[in-house]
């Protein structure tokens, strides 16, 4: 049994350590460690609440909005307001915006440039895979940047800039659109589904969210092999990606893009089967964490973020969130299993939560989000409000939660005598890269990588750094 | 010139609003400058071991390199110990790696307002002891000294911005690739003067309410944003409203205020953020550089001056009522 410590792993958002215990070739035990603190629960308490919006996009440069909308909804449920239906419209664009353009970033800059890895030079399918995608040199990059930018110009136009733009608010947004705009951002939103169909798919959006089955999948993977999702899928049957990676399988989504009634993706839980989501069943472990321990993991309501760097058995700034004491994936495969999207359930049904099921639903959440947006557009009613007022009580409290693009996102905020009395947080990748629990319960990553084959020495194998990057990991998110 | 990339007590937007760049996708214009990332903790094929041996060469001095960019900012704490941020792999303190590799490079770029000044991570009781790699807020010190310069003889240079426009980082690396940026270049806070010499103020497309001082009552009205809403547009350092954000963007067309994000110590403005500070009805922190009497004056002229079609569409999300129209005689 050799140990190996993995780290500075990149292509993450963030800075993250993993320790490897390896034996017979293969991953016997993990240990993930969120080497940074910064302290922003800290930092918030005593501020002004509507001050949070300042700060909380501010955790994340990649989550930026999903950070402010989270904190947007806990101060509206405080205020007891809701957004007018320009302003809730608004708001779920600015979020799929975001979403969508991470998934972009993660499918093209973090996960796929490991294919082009001299690991793989021997492959018949290398030479193709290293001039398409290799970091910073290779050509998709270089067609998906200017996509990319052309795309947040959606950001530009309704929330002023991005990261972080102070334009979503408990009432709604600070950014009323006019008819003029609304041609301009169908234009924008044309030009940006024109690239997905023609180099991320090859294909119609809408026949990419439509498929339906494993093996539907497979045969528009032969049928698209020039897409690079096709390149991805070719790729994955040569490495077996649907068998690598899994973890615990229950999976939780809080739902997204409120809509006139409920949402467009509901909230849940999926155990094999759908259950409701029940947030009383949510508690914080920081048995392994460099924290100040309770008697008891705490309702998030009721936490608190006390450091402590000199503390036995712990090995990380993140915390152990646990669902009714289990461990929970989060991500858009969680997302879509739990809205129900066929092709979801079909590949949880083979191989549940891994590296393939788990990057084939990010991406095809782009193709099936992007119609909506096209939708809420023409929805949006230029002279009707866009924003309401937000009048905060000295005494209050609310709960914000959505899901980024990496997964849910809880806010959980206390008001008194006007000020922020606390204010805990839960990132989606606080849920995939958490340390072990006091049960000695593994996080859904460290799981995933137990079994993974890797070697005694030489590089750290593109076999570890799949799983890892298969959860589109936001460290600092996870601990903030 | 060779470029290493370190992150740490930050949220890594700004590599993500460097990202968006528009007036060149960002890969090609590096690669049109010969601009070589050594190594990019978000970019970069290189992970793990075989980036610790970059970044560890780059500071022992085995692998010679040009430009250290540091984006986040620096935490000390606790108890001076660096523990807030161990850089992944080494188990040593991200501050001292910084020290070691900002002593070996001919120039150190502070990536946005964390590394330039301690920004956001430094607010409210900064608990983790952030700093600036040259000032702790407005004060000349943070990680490396007042008197820090480095090999090339610049002090450190601070790409301020909370996040940075992604042509402000673009333009500084080009100028040092270039040789152009001289210290005559920066500004008493470090920032390169090509966008710290514009006022946020400059351009903005509220600028009739602001010459009448017709004012926003809330976010999502027209009106200017300084009287009620804390827009600090006229005292922030930076050319947003002249170099569009996103295709066209900035704060202040997004509807809400400028929070100064350019600024050491904009994290602490000392009230809520948008919320405008009074005394006697009068704002506080008026323009920088006009002398508070005639503000005062001109504000009371100008508000009675004001023509009903600015001063109801100051109020209202949506134009009320058009300009009106001169017929020219002929």
């Amino acid at each position: 049994m050799s140990r190996r410590i993995v780290g500075p792993f990149n292509r993450v958002e963030g800075d993250l350590e993993i320790a490897l215990e390896i034996g017979d070739g293969r991953v016997q035990s993990a240990q993930v460690n969120s080497p940074l603190y910064r302290g922003f629960e800290q930092i918030l308490l005593g501020k002004a609440p509507l001050d949070a919006l300042v700060f909380v996009p501010r955790i994340c440069g990649i989550c930026s909005v999903a950070q402010s909308a989270a904190s947007a909804q806990a101060l509206a449920q405080a205020a007891g307001i809701e957004p007018p239906p320009n302003g809730r419209i608004a708001a779920n664009l600015m979020l799929a915006t975001e979403n969508l353009a991470d998934h972009l970033t993660h499918f093209y800059l973090y996960f796929m440039p490991d294919f082009a890895r001299a690991e793989y030079a021997q492959q018949p399918w290398f030479a193709g895979a290293e001039a398409r995608f290799k970091a910073m040199r290779g050509a998709a990059a270089a067609e998906m940047l200017p996509a990319r930018a052309g795309f947040m110009r959606v950001m530009g136009l309704i929330a002023g800039k991005w990261p972080h733009t102070l334009a979503l608010q408990p009432g709604g947004s600070s950014r009323p659109l006019q008819a003029s705009e609304k041609i301009r951002l169908r234009l924008i939103l044309r030009e940006f589904r024109g690239f997905l169909e023609q180099a991320l798919f090859g294909d119609a959006l809408e026949n990419v969210a439509a498929l339906a089955s494993v093996d539907q999948l497979a045969a528009w993977g032969a049928a698209h092999a020039a897409s690079d999702l096709g390149r991805f899928l070719a790729i994955a049957r040569e490495l077996s990606l649907q068998q690598l990676g899994r973890a615990g399988d229950l999976f939780m989504s809080y739902g997204s893009f409120p809509q006139e009634a409920g949402r467009l993706f509901a909230a849940g839980i999926w155990d094999g089967a759908p259950a409701p989501l029940d947030l009383g069943a949510i508690r914080e472990d920081v048995r392994h964490a460099w924290y100040a321990e309770a008697d008891a993991p705490q309702a998030p309501a009721a936490g608190a973020t006390l450091p402590l760097a000199e503390k036995a058995g712990a090995y990380s700034w993140c915390k152990a969130p646990r669902y009714a004491g289990r461990v929970a994936e989060v991500g858009a495969l969680a997302r879509q299993l739990v809205a129900g999207h066929p092709l979801a359930r079909a590949l949880a049904v083979e191989g549940g939560g891994n590296v393939l099921s788990r990057v084939v639903m990010r991406v095809v959440e782009i193709a099936r989000v992007l119609p909506e947006m096209e939708r809420w557009v023409e929805q949006l009613a230029p002279g009707e409000p866009y924003c309401v007022a937000a009048d905060l009580p000295d005494d209050a409290d609310g709960v914000g939660l959505v899901e980024a693009a990496r997964g849910s996102l809880g806010h959980w905020l206390s008001v008194r005598r006007g000020r922020i009395h606390n204010y805990q947080i839960i990132a989606p990748t606080t849920w995939n890269f958490s340390p072990r629990d006091a049960q000695q319960m593994p996080g859904a990553l460290e799981q995933a990588l137990v079994g993974v084959p890797a070697g005694e020495g030489g590089a750290t194998p593109a076999a570890v750094q799949h799983v890892v990057r298969s959860f589109d990991p936001c460290m600092v998110c996870t601990v903030h | 010139m060779r470029v290493l990339w370190l992150q740490s007590g930050g949220c890594g937007g700004c590599t993500l609003s460097w990202l968006g760049s528009e007036i060149a996708p960002l890969f090609a214009l590096l690669e049109d400058e010969g601009i070589e990332m050594l190594w990019h903790p978000s970019l970069s094929e290189a992970s793990a071991e075989e980036a610790f041996a970059v970044i560890a060469e780059c500071s022992g001095g085995t692998r010679p390199f040009d430009v250290l960019c540091v984006e986040g900012a620096l935490l000390r704490g606790p108890q001076g110990s660096g523990r807030f941020h161990l850089m992944a792999g080494s188990g040593a303190p991200m501050t001292e790696w910084i020290r070691l590799l900002a002593d070996r490079a001919q120039h150190v770029v502070a990536i946005g307002s964390c590394a330039a000044y301690g920004g956001i991570t430094s607010g409210g009781a900064n608990p983790t002891d952030a700093c600036g790699l040259q000032y702790e807020g407005n004060v000349a010190g943070g990680l490396l000294g007042p008197d820090f310069h480095a090999a090339g003889g610049l002090p450190v240079i601070a790409v301020a911005g909370c996040p940075p426009h992604p042509d402000w980082i673009s333009e500084t690396l080009i100028q040092l690739a270039r040789g152009t940026l001289t210290r005559d270049a920066l500004d008493e806070f470090g920032r390169p003067r090509f966008f710290a010499d514009q006022l946020v103020h400059h351009g903005c497309p509220r600028n009739e309410y602001y010459e009448f001082k017709a004012s926003a009552a809330k976010l999502s009205d027209q009106g200017c944003l300084m009287e009620n809403l804390g827009c600090k547009g006229t005292q922030a350092h930076a050319d947003c409203n002249l170099r569009p954000w996103n295709g066209g963007g900035s704060c202040l067309r997004g509807g809400y205020p400028c929070i100064r994000c350019t600024e050491p110590g904009f994290e602490e403005p000392g009230h809520p953020f948008a919320q405008t500070p009074k005394i006697a009805g009068i704002p506080i922190g008026l323009p920088a550089d006009m002398p508070k009497a005639w503000f005062v004056a001109l504000a009371a002229l100008s508000k009675s001056a004001t023509p009903a079609r600015v001063r109801e569409n100051a109020r209202a999300d949506h134009t009320l009522k058009a300009p009106g129209t001169r017929l020219i005689k002929r």
